[in-house]
């Protein structure tokens, strides 16, 4: 096991017994580190844990539609590996580095902690829908495996959904199993000009509504050129076309409909929803909102924000916003959820990142840190739980 | 296979325990009769069987918080209850515990097509769910074979499949949200028609948990938009080695049908016998169907018969209209009904990874004869679901044991080359004492902590899902 010697002291475990050692060994609060790139939620003080020796993709059966990798692993390898048999993460992880301003390179263990999806995540399912197994080292130290490599399997508890958004703080993931999908062999995008929110949000519901299997379904108010309202279909070259047609002539009553075919265009149309970059370098606290989609423009006329996106047809509001305000005052009767993803100095701290939950909810969530990490070391109060008793003090 | 003995003071307790239930629940909703609480002694695993102490049949959350609130208070064990369909035997009673039946909370709650969910009780019928959805166009994808009686709080207890989740996934990926009721009357609603967890993804953990955490009264569920048409093709092969191949390139290339069943020799003989589908006479045999418009389906089926033409089919049956289609779908769906006309059967089913088809079928052969018991395979191959039916006489003394062997073998096979115990039914009491082949002590207290958390006294469906000596020091405990 490497320590860091003469920078600041951090514990990087090369596999997964020197992993649960580290935990085990721990004498104070622990900050888990995949690739550092999504620092989300409230400060952590701590010694650094990092998983970045913890890598390597373990196994990959294109034919069985599975892939198994370190949690250290870059992501770039995995969906480089993916690449070459045509296959993806059908999920479509968001890249936080533009919007957050890091640097460095995302995990596929950070994936999974962050729950990171993108676009596609309202056609598909979530990380946590496409992950089948995982391994990690709980607060004291065990070794504990849960899921496995077949992407049917209703053996006892499901542990892997637990994991997955739980960000280091039931325990370090040492191992991840996906299902992966074939990539698209085409794709299409359908922009719709000059909507309002409201309309544009109607207009997505009609092509999410329709059998032709949309997988993006976004709209940019304050794109160049003004509203823009992105559709996006992917499958065989002849049934992209066909669905694109037949799509254009559903949305004809919120007006024409531009079509791009290019795939370099495609990519760079939904890379850009995905890493939500709208609201990149612009001052201001970031917000994520996941409502009802038919909500979104609702809500977004409460929060006054000074920039917005909306994807998943409406329902997840990305609103750019005056630093320092809790912004999910503003919900009233609306339901969901928001997360405080970008803060400020005014706010870091200070208000919540993770949405507060109800009473007995929130008992059960502390319950399960105690149970899985009694001595409230894996990244302590990261999502705002309240500090279970007899945790170790930072 | 072991039950835990009834705690006799609840039993001698028996008329106080059933005369508070009464106090908060319609006369009809509480049964104590032994002779109808009879029809509640099994489920669809009848090789077990013992009557309840009681039966309650709340018709409202609030009704259900007031039931589970009693039996918190007086330490009864409570087993919540579906439709019964459990092929695992998660709703066996014990003589100690009260049957929580969930059949008259099966009202629709709200259908919004445009935000594409519905919100029902959980007491309603899986293929109802769709039956309220489709004259709108719209389906609910799980579609286990029993879903023309299953009900949708069963479906969550065991996190069922079905023959489309290649494409759609299981209920865990089509629940969005529960209304739940803790064991000691707790109120709980998670999630709703938005997506992703605020913070511990809880439902997450609650799908699958076999009624272990909470009873579910609610659920809100992804509906889709169906499609325009969808297609099956049916091809035989010489061999399973061959099929299985087959299968592995369909996938490789791209293509992702939305149901690809096999059936081996033995199945596909015993459901010609039965519904007479025309199928051909070969070793295996694949059902492929697709989804899309015509040309779609036609695209896609083109590619999939380039494929299977590199594997020797003996023949490809492609349906030219609905009669066809339904042609092609009825041996399969008249699979199980088909073993139960021969012999009595036991279903497993084991996960595998689809790569280890062939080595998998291969054994279970061996080990049939072995055994001497006779096995029908017919599984959903797209994800290494096997359903591997194993022929016994139940009047024959030492069948039922020398079957429950064979089964466990085939299971431990399971695990051995990377899968796992069970893909959509459950563990249930079925596989319970298998649960040390699959997972470490380790990993069982991990999942039992959890129910610790949601469960402290251990009152929900307690001999479930874990070893009873693992979990013996928790019951008492209780």
């Amino acid at each position: 096991m490497r320590k860091g010697e003469g920078g600041p002291a951090m514990i990087e475990p090369g596999d997964e017994a020197e992993l649960a050692e580290a935990v085990a060994a721990a004498r104070g609060p622990l900050r888990i580190r995949g690739g550092g790139t999504r620092p989300l939620g409230s400060p952590v003080a701590g010694e650094v844990l990092s998983t970045a020796r913890l890598a390597g993709i373990t196994l990959y059966e294109p034919g069985a539609l599975t892939l198994v990798a370190r949690a250290g692993t870059p992501l770039a390898e995995v969906e480089a590996a993916l690449a070459a048999e045509g296959q993806r993460l059908p999920f479509e992880p968001i890249d936080h580095r533009g919007l957050l301003g890091t640097s460095g390179a995302p995990t596929i263990g950070g994936v999974v902690a962050a729950n990171a999806s993108g676009p596609r995540r309202i056609a598909v399912g979530a990380a946590r829908d496409f992950l089948i197994g995982v391994r990690f080292v709980d607060g004291e130290g065990r070794v504990v495996k849960n899921g496995g490599r077949v992407m049917k399997n209703v053996t006892g508890y499901d542990l892997v959904k637990l994991m997955a958004g739980s960000w280091g703080t039931l325990g370090v993931l040492s191992e991840v199993s996906f299902k992966v999908l074939p990539a698209a062999a085409a794709s299409a995008t359908l922009t719709l000009r000059g909507l309002a929110d409201a309309e544009a949000v109607r207009a997505l519901a009609a092509a999410l509504t329709s059998p032709f299997e949309v997988t993006g379904a976004a709209h940019d108010p304050g794109a160049a050129g003004g509203p823009a309202t992105l559709i996006r279909i992917e499958g065989f070259e002849s049934s992209v076309a066909y669905r694109a047609d037949r799509l254009a002539r559903r949305l004809a009553p919120f007006g024409p409909a531009e079509v791009e075919r290019d795939p370099a265009a495609n990519a760079a149309i939904w890379a850009a929803v995905r890493d939500v970059r709208a609201l990149h370098g612009l001052p201001g606290d970031v917000w994520r909102f996941s409502v009802k989609p038919g909500e979104g423009p609702a809500l977004a006329a409460r929060l006054g924000a000074r920039r917005l996106l909306y994807d998943w047809g409406g329902g997840l509001v990305w609103a750019l916003a005056a630093p320092g305000e809790d912004l999910r005052a503003r919900m009233g009767a609306i339901g969901g959820h928001g997360t405080l993803v970008r803060a400020g100095p005014e706010s870091r701290g200070r208000i919540p990142a993770f949405h507060p939950e109800p009473p007995a909810l929130a008992a059960l969530a502390a319950g399960l840190r105690r149970k899985f990490d009694p001595r409230g070391i894996l990244n302590p109060g990261l999502m705002d739980e309240v500090a279970p008793a007899g945790s170790v003090p930072a | 296979m072991d039950m835990p003995a009834p705690d006799a003071g609840v039993i001698a307790r028996k008329d106080r325990i059933v005369a508070r239930l009464r106090s908060v629940l319609p006369p009809d909703a509480v049964i104590d009769d032994p002779a109808e609480t009879r029809a509640y002694e099994c489920d669809a695993l009848t090789a077990y069987r013992c009557p309840p102490l009681a039966v309650v049949l709340p018709a409202s959350t609030v009704e259900v918080a007031a039931v589970l609130r009693i039996c918190h208070e007086e330490r009864v064990p409570v087993v919540p209850r579906g439709s019964g369909t459990s092929l695992a035997g998660g709703a066996l009673p014990t003589a100690d515990s009260v049957i929580l039946g969930v059949a008259r909370l099966n009202a629709v709650l709200e259908t919004d097509c445009a935000n594409r969910f519905i919100r029902v009780q959980a007491g309603r019928t899986n293929l109802s769910v769709t039956g309220a959805v489709e004259a709108e166009g719209f389906f609910y994808a799980p579609d286990p074979s029993s879903q023309l009686a299953c009900a949708i709080a069963g479906n969550i207890a065991m996190n069922s499949g079905g023959a489309h989740c290649l494409k759609y996934g299981v209920t865990t990926n089509n629940l969005l949200g529960v209304t739940m009721v803790l064991m000691d009357g707790t109120v709980v609603e998670i999630g709703g028609p938005h997506l992703d967890a605020p913070g511990l993804d809880l439902l997450g953990v609650i799908c699958g948990s076999e009624g272990q955490l909470g009873v579910v009264t609610e659920a809100c569920l992804r509906i889709l938009p169906r499609p325009e048409g969808a297609r099956p093709v049916l091809i035989a092969f010489g061999s399973n080695e061959v099929a299985g191949a087959c299968v592995s390139d369909i996938i490789r290339a791209g293509v992702l049908p939305v149901a690809i069943e096999f059936m081996d020799r033995p199945c596909i003989r015993a459901c010609e016998d039965f519904a007479r589908a025309g199928y051909p006479d070969c070793e295996a045999l694949l059902i492929i169907e697709v989804e899309g418009s015509p040309p779609e389906i036609d695209e896609q089926l083109g590619l999939i018969r380039q494929i299977a033409a590199r594997h020797e089919p003996l023949e490809m049956r492609e349906a030219k209209d609905e009669d066809e289609a339904r042609r092609i779908w009825l041996g399969r769906k008249s699979a199980f009904g088909a073993m139960g006309q021969i012999n009595d059967y036991m279903c497993l089913d084991g996960t595998i990874p689809v790569s280890q088809l062939p080595h998998v079928l291969r054994r279970i052969g061996e080990m049939s004869r072995e055994f001497g018991l006779e096995v029908a395979n017919v599984f959903h191959a797209g994800d290494g679901n096997m359903h591997p039916l194993i022929l016994f006489d139940a009047n024959r003394p030492g069948d039922l044991e020398k079957c429950e062997a064979f089964g466990a073998e085939i299971l431990k096979l399971c695990v051995e080359v990377g899968g796992c115990l069970t893909g959509e039914h459950g563990v249930g009491i079925e596989k319970r004492d298998l649960m040390g082949v699959q997972f470490d002590p380790a990993d069982l207290e991990a999942q039992m902590r959890v129910k610790d958390v949601f469960d402290p006294a251990w009152l929900l469906n307690p001999a479930k899902v874990f070893p009873l000596a693992a979990t013996a020091a928790r019951r008492r405990a209780a």
